[in-house]
């Protein structure tokens, strides 16, 4: 980032990048937010949790949404999926208020949120019991939606003979097999190694290309958000408000070797000094150095 | 392997301290067993004496010239030696009882089974459900729960003689003792399992369109259900200890009533003999649910890698 780029940059779009938010501005609401708040009644009085969030999202968009912990991005999530109540604003799917979870919403969590009593199979073939299939159709649509994920030589196994990226990936299974008009993930790759995570971007990336569904996509890594958004919704803390959302520059179809394009840079380069403004120049923390620690090693023991 | 050697170790290491007190003459030994009288009026052969009056005893007959008694060491009438206790075992089940109701023990440990049987059985079917729905629902939970803790604190014993007047005197109040004893701590036991069911499984199978009784059965039990049979075996534990109260209220029977017959005969091989079955049968019959359990809840974390 040594290189001098103009402060705007991320704002300018490719005519291709135009053309396609376009088409995506072109096509049907599938959610739409509107003056959404969240108090929280807590020992402490009332926390105010999220305020006047407003957002559209088109069918077949993705959109992420960061901020710095603790703006109420689960909180937010939690309420379109339908966990939370929200105090103020309005919810709407496909023009629909929003009440309670529904299969209209599938939702996949950061902690790992199989059955740990089932299999692979029947976790996937949860959502389709539920909604009154018969066995046999609910299977063999299961194992379909298990070969999409990858996973179809793993069904019989227990969720705890997995590792965590298969895990996560059975879950995205289990929630698309309800075929949701909008999949809601929270940091669902929060607990994997970057390799993994890596992996699973493009994973997901695949699945997203090849069925019809919308994706909101919580996360707090920078990177992973300009790697798979078109829009980036950035959030601000106490109370939680929309920042700015930002239509990601960078063209389709995504590959790891984009990373270090000028247009990703400087997409990167401005949420980052959303998230991390620059710091006051005095502060509390730049006098830790010069702390007085007391010596608990041997006086010669010396690591530097 | 070590596992297994201080297995057997923690059986093996008091029975090894009870052959030393029993055999070795000059560990312990307070009294003398009197294997002839002598010139002594009051002694007879087979009756024990504290090896202090025993010796004065000695003395005195030296002293007037008579035939002094002769004893060996012997332990208090209350320890028997193990291979007393062996051949009680034995005898228990070969020689019929003594006495005109006399039972066999296995017809008392039989009847104490049944009772501890029906007991927890009618304590989890109505114990169960309901901690289940108290820790599902707050609501149930708020309603159901302080009246328990309250009444949890009320000794069993207190029942009894409640329980005979309204069940009669045979098994109806004994097993009443056991459900009393069982019940209120399994409700509450249960609920806070239930609660403590990891929310994101229940907000994950709610997105997915599970709802009201069909979430309680797919989602909430199946996911408590190794935790349940834990708490399960433990309160079976409990219920165990109920059995002493139960048997001895109305008329006095099991393996209780057996235990102080034969104590107060002085019999206390088969006492011993009945002890160390009832404890067989509790630790076996635990180790084979803890075993059970492994075979139905593969799954199950404190299990795994087992
Ligand atoms: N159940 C609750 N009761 C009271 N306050 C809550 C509750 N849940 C969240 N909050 C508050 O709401 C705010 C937003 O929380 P939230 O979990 O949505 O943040 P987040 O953006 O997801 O943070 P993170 O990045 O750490 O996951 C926080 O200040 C939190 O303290
Ligand atoms: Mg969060």
């Amino acid at each position: 980032m040594s290189n001098r780029q103009p402060a705007n940059l991320y704002l300018q779009q490719s005519e291709a990048v135009r053309a396609r938010f376009e088409r995506i501005r072109q096509r049907e609401v599938i959610l739409e937010v509107r003056g959404l708040g969240k108090r929280y009644a807590s020992a402490q009085g009332e926390v105010e949790a999220l305020r006047g969030i407003d957002l559209t999202v088109h069918r077949r968009e993705f959109v992420c949404v960061i901020g710095p912990s603790g703006c109420g991005k689960s909180t937010l999530i939690r309420i379109l999926a339908g966990l939370d109540s929200h105090s103020s604003g309005e919810v709407l799917l496909d023009g629909k208020p929003v009440r309670g979870p529904g299969r209209d919403r599938g939702m996949v969590f950061q902690g790992y949120s199989l059955f740990p009593w089932l299999t692979v199979k029947r976790n996937v073939m949860f959502g389709l019991e539920m909604s009154g299939y018969a066995r046999g159709t609910a299977e063999s649509e299961a194992l379909q939606w298990l070969d999409l994920v990858g996973l179809g030589r793993f069904a019989e196994a227990y969720p705890h003979q997995l590792s965590g990226g298969m895990r996560q990936r059975v879950a995205i299974a289990r929630a698309l097999v309800n075929q949701p008009r909008i999949l809601l993930m929270d940091e669902p790759f929060g607990a994997l190694d970057a390799q993994t995570r890596a992996k699973m971007q493009g994973h997901l990336l695949e699945i997203w290309r090849n069925i019809d569904v919308t994706i909101l996509f919580i996360t707090h890594d920078l990177d992973e958000a300009v790697y798979l958004a078109d829009r980036v919704l950035v959030l601000k803390a106490h109370p939680g408000e929309v920042q700015e959302v930002i239509e990601v520059p960078v063209p389709r179809p995504r590959s790891p070797e984009q990373f270090t394009g000028p247009e990703f840079r400087a997409t990167r380069a401005r949420l980052e000094a959303l998230i991390h403004p620059p710091a006051p120049p005095v502060d509390d923390d730049s006098r830790v150095p010069t702390m007085h620690m007391i010596r608990m090693t041997d006086v010669s023991d010396n690591v530097e | 392997m070590s596992r297994t050697l201080l297995h057997i170790g923690s059986f093996v290491l008091p029975v090894i301290v009870w052959c030393i007190v029993s055999y070795v003459p000059f560990v312990w030994h307070p009294q003398v067993e009197v294997t002839l009288a002598g010139g002594v009026d009051y002694l007879q052969p087979g009756m024990r004496v504290d090896s202090d009056e025993f010796a004065s005893q000695v003395a005195q007959m030296r002293e007037q010239g008579a035939t002094p008694p002769q004893g060996v060491p012997a332990n208090p009438i209350y320890l028997p030696a193990p291979h007393e206790v062996a051949v009680a075992l034995y005898t228990a089940f070969t020689k019929p009882p003594e006495g005109r109701d006399g039972q066999w023990l296995h017809q008392s440990l039989w009847h104490s089974v049944q009772i501890i049987f029906w007991g927890f059985f009618l304590s989890s079917l109505v114990g169960v459900p309901l901690g289940v729905l108290a820790g599902a629902q707050p609501v149930v939970a708020r309603l159901v729960e302080p009246f328990i803790e309250f009444f949890r604190y009320l000794p069993a014993p207190a029942f009894g003689a409640l329980a005979v007047a309204v069940l009669g005197i045979y098994d109806g109040p004994k097993i009443a003792i056991i459900v009393i004893g069982t019940l209120f701590q399994q409700v509450l036991v249960v609920a806070n399992t239930t609660r403590k069911l990891d929310t994101t499984l229940v907000e994950a199978s709610r997105t997915l369109g599970a709802r009201g009784l069909r979430l309680l059965v797919r989602v909430v039990v199946p996911g408590i259900l190794p935790d349940l049979y834990r708490d399960q075996r433990i309160l079976l534990g409990w219920a165990w200890t109920y059995l002493i109260v139960a048997e001895l209220i109305g008329t006095s029977s099991g393996i209780t009533w057996y235990i102080t017959q034969q104590a107060r005969y002085q019999h206390f091989d088969n006492v011993y003999a009945a002890i160390v079955i009832i404890g067989a049968l509790g630790f076996g019959s635990d180790y084979l649910l803890a075993r059970l359990g492994r075979r139905l809840f593969p799954w199950d974390r404190q299990t795994v890698g087992r």
